[in-house]
């Protein structure tokens, strides 16, 4: 039975666990909702704008919130005091995998669109924010999987 | 992983898809306000159905999940008074955006009657319809229940 119900959560964990599930939502809808608007812009100027400030405006501010609420948790529940070779349950290494190389790709998706957003300006084609829509759906599916981990929590 | 785990999982998803609808409307919202041709408010349309789909998809989920997590799960009743809220707050959240979608479905409407009458330039009327007060007070109302509702989830007072 999952921990979630198995365990009475210690009063002081439920802030940092409430920071750490609204980023988290934030950044998926943000991800969503870029996505969906990168890949139905056809080309429309103004869209691929919108989907790209809704990548830099909603999913970025909502995977710090969200990163910052992990670490609190993290640290609130203790992990983090735990013995170096300790194994860490499945369940906490594919969110932790998922956040930060999601994070580093986020980033590199949000450069990408950056230059593609200036490019579009210059009339210069709409290639690269394709590959900020490609980003952004790897990015939905990666943290779609963390999301099922984190609330299911096999091993 | 157990049943109830999959179902708590898919439960949590549903949730996660419920948000993720309201962001995009959000963002649609946003962008409608500045916006006064029919051509752009009518381009709204295809992002749209994502929306819709995400909200159906996790609002049916949430619910359909949740009443079976509650009778599952040997800890949780019912009537524990953190569940009958979150089904009071589940209702009214879909009250209010059933609201909110007929309040920025009559810009679109206005939007159809210009393009069919073929004024396709600025209106300030349909700009005026885009930045609707009641849509968005309506929109904010239905962050704000689905917000309380993710409090209800972790805090589960009277648990």
């Amino acid at each position: 039975m999952s921990a979630v119900f198995a365990a009475v959560r210690a009063e002081e964990q439920n802030f940092p666990l409430f920071v750490h599930v609204l980023g988290a939502t934030i950044l998926v809808g943000g991800l969503l909702t870029a996505a969906t608007i990168l890949a139905l812009a056809r080309g429309d100027a103004r869209s691929l704008r919108v989907g790209y400030w809704t990548l830099l405006a909603m999913s970025f501010p909502g995977w710090i919130i969200m990163r910052v609420g992990a670490q609190w948790i993290y640290s609130e529940q203790g992990w983090d005091d735990l013995p170096d070779d300790f194994e860490e349950p499945a369940w906490l290494g594919i969110g932790y995998f998922a956040a930060d190389l999601g994070g580093l790709i986020l980033l590199v998706s949000l450069i990408v669109g950056g230059i593609g957003v200036y490019r579009l300006r210059a009339d210069k084609g709409s290639g690269l924010l394709r590959a900020t829509m490609i980003l952004s759906l790897i990015l939905l599916a990666a943290y779609v999987v963390a999301a099922w981990a984190m609330s299911g929590k096999p091993n | 992983m157990s049943f109830d785990d999959w179902m708590l999982a898919l439960h949590v998803l549903s949730a996660f898809s419920y948000v993720a609808g309201l962001v995009l409307f959000w963002v649609l919202i946003v962008a409608a306000r500045r916006t006064d041709t029919p051509g752009p408010t009518l381009s709204f349309a295809p992002f749209t159905k994502v929306g819709n789909a995400a909200v159906g998809i996790g609002a049916g989920g949430t619910i359909v999940l949740g009443i079976f997590l509650a009778f599952s799960v040997g800890d949780y009743d019912i009537w524990d008074p953190w569940i009958v809220a979150a089904l009071v707050l589940w209702f009214v959240a879909a009250g209010l955006g059933q609201r909110t979608g007929k309040a920025y479905l009559v810009p679109v409407q206005k939007a159809q009657e210009l393009n069919a009458a073929g004024q396709t330039g600025p209106n300030t009327e349909l700009l005026a319809l885009n930045r609707t007060s009641q849509g968005l007070m309506l929109q904010f109302l239905a962050s704000l229940v689905l917000l309380l509702i993710l409090a209800d989830m972790i805090w589960k007072p009277g648990a």
